[in-house]
């Protein structure tokens, strides 16, 4: 059950639930000494999750960590890991922009410290430099904020390779070549490889397919918080990863055949071009309809979203929107809700124009607005007054999007709002958008969820910052849009 | 092997020199040349040891102020307590410290004759003050813990603090212990020991902060706790240590004043809490991202002092200095800006 002892680390169905998503959903894993693995999955498949699982800073719910053989379970913590030598790379950079490169290094390795450590941390982070990325061009002392992104990353990833007192057995890398140029990325494969043979442990996780399928002497793809295929690096090719993200045999033909497009008659209502983009494309979006934004987490998909929102804002690209707009936050905690308001007021403050009697607030048509939303949207509260905390997760996610419908706006734009959301709402949601934009309101809905393309009229996936592909529903298939979320090679 | 600084190869040395974060960082001590200049244009006696001894003597508590203040900076806080806190500190020493609980002011009156040792001794007052630095790491930890905002957390313990005081000494009198009299007006040669005192504390916080290795992880803390936190590091014994820190150089600080004032008053720095943080931000330091500068938080806080004497020297109405004072923190605050902006332009 837990390993043997070439496992430098074994996962056996590890579990972790946030809310009603389940995140991880048993997961089996198996890193041995000597070995990359590289691990692919779309949006929300759990990489992130087993990431987080493996370097200590996410309990699991339920199952057994092991390290070379040994269970490591109750009580796993990032010291844990940091013992062990597991050691990550996170996707989002994790130095700290106020400390040199040296100190930095220092961060990480307690065992860096008494007389002459900063002359001995600089060697090391520098050395490490040398060896993975010769002709970096950074010295020891380079504050990390002044560096380039790309610079910042190299030294992250320096910085996990380096050992002090303990060796570096597993190195975890997400995404680890996003901010680096290609003579820079195919330097730290190579260096992988040169670390795997010498017998460390590498796990990879990319969006550049062909970086993985060169690089990983075993691939794992997960989905929905589970592992659905796992073989030799040799044995996948493009297509066959892509298949094997994909869920299995959901096609919506009829849905396909059915469309019709709305974009024969009238001016386009929202024109938007990504900053990013060089090539022509631009996003369009008419009256009616439904535009989905797809592809990976944080590939500009957001960034284009602000741009709408903030139109005219210069730097943005190029963006012409007709028609008022509004807004449904995703990260309700953060962009959404006023937690201190009630749901009445949460509801009302994207319509204080409509709402006015004089220069004042009228108290009376705030709560027939909102009383007469919570019956349409269905938000399960008895009283509108009550606090928008006492509402559940969806039923908050419910009172943002009335905010939106019951406002003027034409457009609406939806960062990736059923994060977290149960199955029930969101059916109940979905059915209010389509309805709403029956009535003529447009949606501009960037999601992570496949399932919530079929909903769209229009669908532009989005990949480093720029649109790849713009496909109608009437060509619209899962696969499609995975390759074209996953390139070949950087160009 | 050697490394070429980042500076891309055919840069200039008086493009390097001129690069924003060279000017960022002379800027603090440039201001004080300016302001010092200026005032040896006004006062032409004040470049004597005696004139400068009088100039700088003010800023001895100020700075030690500043570097508390400086403290809680790093770790993304701000402590709205520390002048209340310094004059906490002061009321402590004129009494306790000085003739032991016997000396408090409320007890006039009630003590037995002969007054026992037990009521004398001025280890009653060390131990207060040292609870007060125990208080400021418990406040950090509190912060820490309960994820409040430092700025109402502080504000709440400013009160606290300022009440204690005028319990200890409810009017303006006391004495300062003789070691502290003693330390404060110690005169060395050549140098007054005013501007001594501000290179020794300057020297000290930025060895212990920006060269020690533990200095490294608590700034670290201000520029990315998940960071830190994620390389195992304990954010809230980091928080606590900071907090302590700060206690112990606003104790220092309350000494320093009392040494200068040679007896006490509740209320004497009150307006140590705003001076405080205009001569850390002023000397370089950020409000957040960890980013802080001892030695320009000295400098900082001379600047400060000596503008103030400045406009006394300009002989300006009095009703107008304090808006004075803050006009040149504004100028000096815009060119930073600018500097900023020039690099934002790179």
């Amino acid at each position: 059950m837990s390993g043997t002892p070439e496992n430098i680390v074994r996962l056996d169905g590890v579990e972790k639930h946030f809310g009603a998503v389940r995140a991880l959903d048993g997961v089996d894993l198996a890193v041995n000494a000597g070995e990359c693995v590289g691990l692919v999955g779309h949006n929300g498949a759990g990489k992130s999750t087993l990431m987080n699982v493996l370097s200590g800073t996410t309990a699991p719910g339920a199952g057994v960590i092991s390290l070379r053989g040994v269970d490591v379970t109750r009580g796993y913590s990032v010291a844990t890991a940091t013992t062990a030598g597991i050691r990550c790379v996170f996707q989002e950079l994790s130095l700290c922009p106020n400390l040199t490169v040296a100190e930095n290094a220092r961060i990480m390795h307690s065992a860096l410290s008494g007389f002459g450590w900063r002359r001995r941390a600089g060697a090391l982070i520098i050395d490490q430099l040398d060896r993975i990325f010769p002709g970096h061009g950074i010295a020891a002392g380079d504050n990390v904020g002044d560096l380039s992104i790309a610079r910042r990353q190299m030294v992250e990833i320096a910085r996990a390779f380096s050992v002090t007192d303990t060796a570096a057995a597993l190195v975890i890398l997400d995404e680890p070549t996003s901010s680096l140029d290609a003579h820079v990325a195919a330097q730290l494969l190579a260096f992988v490889r040169d670390f795997v043979a010498a017998g460390g442990s590498c796990i990879l996780i990319s969006h550049l397919l062909g970086e993985i399928i060169d690089t990983a002497d075993r691939i794992i793809v997960m989905r929905d918080g589970k592992v659905v295929a796992e073989r030799a690096g040799s044995g996948f090719t493009r297509d066959s990863l892509v298949a094997a993200m994909g869920s299995v045999a959901k096609d919506d033909a009829a849905g396909r055949a059915a469309f019709a497009s709305k974009r024969e008659s009238g001016a386009p209502r929202v024109r938007a071009k990504p900053k990013a983009q060089t090539d022509g494309r631009d996003l369009v979006a008419h009256p009616g309809e439904i535009v989905g934004l797809a592809g990976l987490d944080g590939h500009g998909q957001k960034a284009m979203l602000l741009a709408i929102m903030g139109e005219g804002e210069t730097g943005q690209g190029d963006v012409t929107v007709t028609g008022p707009l509004a807004l449904v936050a995703g990260d309700r905690q953060n962009d959404g809700i006023f937690p201190l308001w009630s749901i009445a007021r949460n509801t009302g403050i994207r319509s204080l124009r409509a709402l006015r009697t004089g220069f004042l607030i009228d108290r009376k048509k705030e709560d027939a607005l909102a009383e007469e939303w919570r019956e349409r949207i269905g938000i399960r509260t008895p009283d509108v007054h009550n606090n928008i905390l006492s509402l559940s997760g969806g039923n908050q996610q419910k009172a943002l999007f009335a905010r939106a419908l019951a406002s003027d706006a034409e457009t609406v734009l939806m960062d990736d709002p059923m994060r977290g959301v149960d199955v029930g709402t969101k059916q109940e949601v979905y059915g209010m958008i389509r309805e709403e934009a029956k009535g003529g309101r447009t949606f501009i809905w960037y999601t992570t969820e496949m399932d919530e393309l079929d909903h769209c009229d229009h669908v532009y996936v989005f990949r480093d910052g720029r649109i790849v592909a713009d496909l109608p529903r009437s060509e619209l298939t899962e696969e499609k849009v995975l390759h074209s979320s996953f390139e070949e090679a950087k160009s | 092997m050697s490394h070429a600084p980042t500076a891309d190869t055919g840069e200039s040395l008086f493009a390097r020199l001129t690069s924003p974060r060279v000017l960022r960082s002379i800027l603090p001590a440039f201001s004080l040349v300016v302001i010092l200049l200026a005032i040896f244009y006004l006062q032409p006696r004040a470049m004597s040891p005696i004139g400068l001894k009088l100039l700088f003597n003010l800023s001895v508590p100020i700075a030690l102020a500043t570097i508390a203040q400086m403290f809680v900076l790093c770790v993304n806080d701000l402590d709205l307590s520390i002048g209340a806190y310094v004059g906490f500190v002061v009321a402590v020493g004129a009494t306790m410290l000085d003739g032991g609980i016997a000396a408090l002011p409320a007890l006039e009156g009630m003590l037995p004759d002969p007054v026992p040792w037990i009521l004398t001794t001025p280890i009653s007052g060390v131990i207060v003050l040292a609870a007060g630095i125990g208080v400021y790491a418990l406040l950090g930890a509190l912060i820490y813990i309960r994820d409040l905002p430092s700025i109402v957390v502080t504000l709440g313990m400013s009160f606290v603090w300022a009440g204690l005081a005028v319990l200890v000494l409810p009017t303006p009198g006391g004495s300062a212990p003789a070691f502290v009299r003693a330390v404060m007006t110690l005169s060395t040669p050549v140098v007054p020991f005013a501007i001594v005192a501000l290179v020794i504390i300057a020297i000290v916080v930025h060895f212990g902060l920006m060269r020690t290795a533990y200095g490294a992880v608590i700034r670290g803390a201000g520029g990315n706790p998940r960071s830190v936190a994620r390389a195992g590091w304990s954010l809230l014994k980091i928080k606590m240590v900071s907090f302590a820190l700060a206690g112990f150089f606003g104790m220092l600080a309350g000494l320093a004043l009392l040494g200068l004032t040679t007896a006490g008053d509740a209320n004497i720095a009150v307006r140590y809490t705003l001076l405080s943080i205009a001569g850390a931000i002023l000397g370089g330091s950020e409000f957040v991202g960890g980013r802080v500068s001892p030695i320009g938080a000295v400098i900082g806080a001379a600047t400060l002092t000596l503008a103030n004497s400045f406009l006394t020297f300009l002989k300006l109405n009095p009703d107008f200095q304090i808006g004075a004072q803050g006009a040149i923190l504004i100028i000096i605050l815009a060119l930073r800006v600018l500097i900023n902006r020039a690099e934002a332009r790179r």
